[in-house]
């Protein structure tokens, strides 16, 4: 396999270097731009028209890969099987005139509960750059790595704020993304915890909370034994370095320990239940990511990485992986609605782009899709989200946006509006420069506003 | 300003004068002598003497401050802290013994010139390099696999070979050609962006020890007049990029217009960050007026940012407040030291071994962590030693030289370039997106900005979590094979603990730690009491830190 291959250019540009890609898709942006697109500015948003949301916690499944949105939930059985392929049958949802994959059928059911973004563009093309896009609304290459939504939303709905919980205020299920530092320029202390561990095993081991083989009379034990062998730990006591050493200890004990920690033990929950989510890792994520926001944590990514970026073989892999992702996010919806949390929690689905319309039927691909980001898909849900509307829309082949173009900052921002944090908040910078949670005009960075329709 | 830097350039000068009509420096200053009880476990009964002039003027400054210093360290905490400070490596327990059982006075110094020499100093001192240039792959610094380890190999040959420092630098600035075979041509591509200004800004955070951000802006326009002229050109070759010399301007990392242009037009006026003028020439390449001002002998800038740097690095504080600051402006804590350690660089014609080996082999360097009086006082006059969380890198690659085990690394780029093979040490790692969740986990800097505050040895929750009850941990102590080897060659209990201390602490245990260990193990199974004391070990302040 070549370079490119693996890396990702998709196939019906593939000739071109990714630099003249990036340069070729920031012409996009401008391009529509100059077609009559308004970008007013979040600064410039007349004064706002809904009062701060009231979200208390946030779910962001992360598509990690780009999963394609003709294919998910912007389907174009009329543009010929070139561009859907196999999958010309969309199916209609509880909502009329909302239609996504045939694929979908559960989350079919249940249209009222979460709305649609059609028209989520931002021209790039890279994996790194544009997950870098999606998830802090910023472009890269400036001064600054900027922090993501998770490290900001904990940063304002974190320890500062008063959230007192001993599990992290930003959690990852399972493994990190590791495309950026998510906590940028704000330090270490906002980076996620990653669970690690697999929560469809016999017991999810929470790397660091629970270690099979273990038992707490052990655990105490061993405790024991490492403050009676802690020589240098009893000298140098009132070292500020070595204090903090000792909060972290106490800490961690009453995780491992007390009650905190079986927040990851899934077996409490009902069988009936799990079977719903799926005994899938994705769906026992969803039953652990509900938990997490039940006991009050801010944010949870569930890392969704399940071979999305389907350069080959694009509909096998739809086949395979939609219909998990159906059980799982589907009754994720229910059940956090069942419960009355589904007001107080944001669930966003997004990845950091859509994939190539016209499908890649010759060899390598062989019915493969490559990076899309001039326009794709998003999907949002609950937090104070109305459900049931799809916002904007991409053209017949699902190539270029048709209306309401949805840039990252849009999503991210009203994330930030329903969680109750201002387009204004300051961000913590090493060098004191003025950065703000929502860049302003001035910044030139495209955007078009509060998602108005769902608000 | 500018009047500062002259007065300081001259009294270095006459510091260094008079350094060299000096006599052996023990004669001059009365030691210190400490009070209270010696715990010969972690320090030793000789008296604090000063060895060098970094110990006059230190012991010095501790006269004025008021301070009394710490008690030496003892021989086993010397052996472990400069493994851990010089080769970013714990040492064995063969090497412990061996250096124990020494008796030659000398013998710290030789273990310091000894550990100069090995591959390790290289490997260690290339990945604080590396943080501090930006080696990464990937976003945003996007050098791509090949590039970025091609440039990390030069960074450390460059260390391996005692290439001048002076020179290093030079090589950086004014380097040309493919970032593939030109490997120093990657510190003009390892920056977010590559305007002229991003460039004199990283260029004066990296060899000018400041901050331009803090500057008056027309004082970085005049300094980015010598990087307006950086060419760079994509070539056939996926990912090939050259760096060049570019007399019109054109092809830099910004996009001109036609005024723009005629302004960066060569010949051309510019002004040196010291506010001397000079003439760019048509055919002259700016950056190469520019490295030939910065590395002069005479300038402050050059030799005061690398030697504040190298004593932050080896004492855990700079002498600034911000090691990434020590323009005209920051305060300085023992200015007459910071003098004197520059003048050194430049006598020693830019040998940092040389300054290495001079705080190395410092009582002021070896005195123990454990302050006497105010320990907030103690350490801030490098009265003793600062005790500091271990590196990721660090700490993962004794967790695996202990238990026998390795780690897998990965890369999110599936090159071939980013497959380690197995057995790769953390602190050899060539490349910033070659990582794994221990490393992200533990605060591996994530050479953004090159900011030596990017790097965040503080202990949190989830790492304290890690070491204390992750499988990944528990694993290593009960499946490593060199513990298992270990608890099979020991004679008897006595032996068994003697190895276990030497080898994960260092040292032998004191009569307590033998009885409470013995104790252990014969309380129940041998095996699970091995791995809990090892875990215990793991677990402890003197394990976790350098002291």
């Amino acid at each position: 396999m070549t370079e490119k291959e693996i890396y990702g250019t998709e196939p019906a540009v593939r000739s071109m270097t990714r630099r003249t890609l990036m340069q070729g898709s920031f012409l996009t942006a401008a391009a529509m731009m100059a077609r009559g697109f308004s970008l007013p500015a979040w600064a410039t948003t007349p004064a706002p028209i809904v009062t701060m949301g009231k979200a208390k916690s946030v779910i962001q499944i992360w598509m990690w890969g780009g999963p394609a949105h003709l294919d998910t939930f912007d389907p174009k059985p009329e543009a010929g099987s070139d561009y859907s392929g196999p999958l010309d049958h969309p199916i209609e949802t509880n909502v009329s005139g909302m239609r996504i994959s045939e694929l979908l059928p559960l989350l079919a059911k249940q249209g009222d509960k979460y709305s649609l973004i059609r028209s989520m563009t931002h021209g790039l093309y890279s994996h790194e750059t544009a997950s870098y896009t999606v998830q802090t609304g910023r472009l890269s290459g400036g001064h600054d790595v900027f922090p993501n939504v998770g490290a900001v939303v904990s940063l304002f709905k974190g320890y500062k704020a008063g959230y007192k919980g001993l599990i992290p205020p930003y959690i990852v299920l399972t493994e990190p993304q590791g495309r950026f530092a998510e906590e940028g320029f704000m330090g270490q202390q906002y980076k996620p915890f990653a669970t690690g561990g697999d929560p469809n095993q016999a017991r999810f081991a929470v790397e660091g909370v629970v270690v099979p083989g273990v038992t707490d009379q052990r655990q105490k034990d061993r405790r024991a034994l490492l403050h009676q062998m802690d020589s240098l730990g009893n000298s140098l006591k009132d070292d500020p370095q070595v204090a903090a050493l000792n909060t972290t200890e106490r800490q961690a004990y009453e995780l491992i320990l007390g009650d905190a920690g079986k927040v990851f033990d899934l077996s409490q929950e009902k069988d009936e239940l799990r079977d719903r989510y799926g005994r899938t890792t994705f769906g026992q994520s969803c039953l652990a990511a509900r938990r997490l926001v039940e006991k009050g944590v801010p944010y949870v990514t569930i890392n969704y990485n399940a071979g999305w970026d389907t350069h080959k073989q694009n509909f096998q892999t739809m086949r395979r992986r939609l219909p998990e992702m159906d059980k799982g996010l589907s009754t994720l919806l229910q059940d956090l609605s069942d419960r009355g949390l589904l007001e107080s929690t944001v669930v966003w689905w997004c990845g950091e782009f859509g994939r190539t319309p016209k499908v890649a039927w010759e060899a390598p691909w062989n019915g493969g899709r490559g990076h899309w980001g001039s326009v794709f898909s998003a999907m949002v849900a609950g937090g104070g989200f109305q459900g049931g509307h799809v916002v904007g829309s991409s053209d017949a082949r699902g190539e270029e946006v048709k209306d309401r173009p949805v840039y990252p900052l849009d999503l991210i921002g009203s994330i930030y509006r329903q969680m109750g944090i201002p387009a204004d908040a300051r961000l913590p910078h090493p060098e004191g420069l003025d950065v703000t949670t929502i860049p302003s005009k001035a910044e030139g960075l495209p955007m078009a506003g509060l998602l108005k329709e769902l608000v | 300003m500018k009047k500062m830097w002259v007065t300081v350039a001259v009294m270095v000068t006459l510091v260094s004068g008079s350094i060299l009509a000096q006599k052996p420096a023990a004669a001059k200053t009365a030691g210190f002598g400490s009070a209270g009880k010696v715990d010969p476990v972690y320090e030793s009964a000789a008296a604090v003497v000063p060895q060098n002039r970094i110990d006059e003027l230190v012991f010095a400054h501790w006269k004025q401050a008021g301070v009394q210093p710490a008690r030496l360290c003892s021989d086993a905490v010397f052996v472990r802290r400069a493994y851990l400070d010089v080769i970013g490596t714990l040492p064995t327990q063969a090497e412990t013994q061996r250096f124990l059982a020494d008796t030659a006075p000398q013998k710290r110094s030789r273990l310091i010139d000894e550990l100069l020499e090995r591959d390790e100093f290289a490997d260690y001192w290339a990945m604080r390099w590396s943080d501090t240039l930006r080696i990464k792959a990937e976003f945003p610094i996007n050098l791509w696999p090949n590039a970025a380890q091609s440039y990390h190999h030069w960074i450390r040959e460059a260390l391996h070979e005692d290439m001048p420092y002076d020179q290093f630098a030079q090589a950086m600035l004014t380097a040309s050609g493919s970032d593939f075979r030109e490997a120093p041509a990657n510190f003009y591509r390892a920056m977010q962006d590559k305007s002229p200004k991003t460039i004199a800004r990283t260029v004066a955070l990296t060899f000018m020890g400041t901050r331009a951000e803090n500057w008056p802006p027309e004082k970085l326009d005049q300094m980015a007049v010598f990087f307006a002229h950086v060419g760079y050109k994509p070539t056939r070759e996926w990912k090939e990029e050259i760096v060049f010399f570019d007399p019109t301007g054109e092809q830099g990392g910004v996009k001109r217009t036609a005024a723009e242009l005629a302004a960066v037009s060569l010949p051309l006026n510019a002004v040196l960050p010291d506010g001397k003028k000079v003439r760019l020439a048509e055919d002259q390449d700016p950056r190469k007026v520019f490295a030939d001002w910065l590395t002069t002998p005479e300038n402050p800038w050059f030799s005061r940012a690398i030697t504040n740097r190298v004593w932050f690095w080896l004492m855990g504080r700079g002498l600034t407040a911000d090691p990434d600051e020590t323009g005209p402006g920051a305060k300085v804590e023992n200015a007459a030291l910071l003098d004197y350690l520059q003048q050194e660089l430049v006598r020693s014609h830019f040998n940092l071994k040389q300054i290495y080996r001079l705080i190395l082999t410092s009582e002021a360097y070896q005195l123990s962590s454990i302050p006497v009086g105010d320990g907030a006082k103690s350490r801030a006059n490098f009265a003793s030693y600062a005790p500091r969380r271990l590196d990721a890198e660090v700490l993962i690659d004794a967790l695996c030289q202990v238990t026998g085990t390795s780690e897998d690394y990965s890369s999110a780029i599936p090159e071939p370039y980013t497959f380690m093979p197995e057995g790769t040490r953390a602190i050899s790692l060539p490349d910033g997106s070659i990582t794994s969740s221990f490393l992200e986990l533990f605060g591996k800097p994530a050479r953004d900005t090159g900011l030596q505050s990017e790097r965040n040895n503080s202990f949190n929750d989830a790492q304290r979590l890690h070491m204390l009850n992750s499988s990944h941990v528990q694993k290593k102590i009960q499946q490593g094979p060199a513990l298992q080897d270990l608890a099979r060659g020991a004679k008897n209990n006595d032996d068994l603990v003697n190895l276990l201390y030497l080898t994960v602490l260092s040292r032998s245990p004191s009569n307590d730690e033998r009885a409470t260990a013995k104790q252990k193990l014969q309380g129940g199974g041998r095996r699970e009491a091995v791995m809990d004391m090892t875990w215990a070990m793991f677990n402890s302040t003197e394990f976790l830190y350098r002291h």
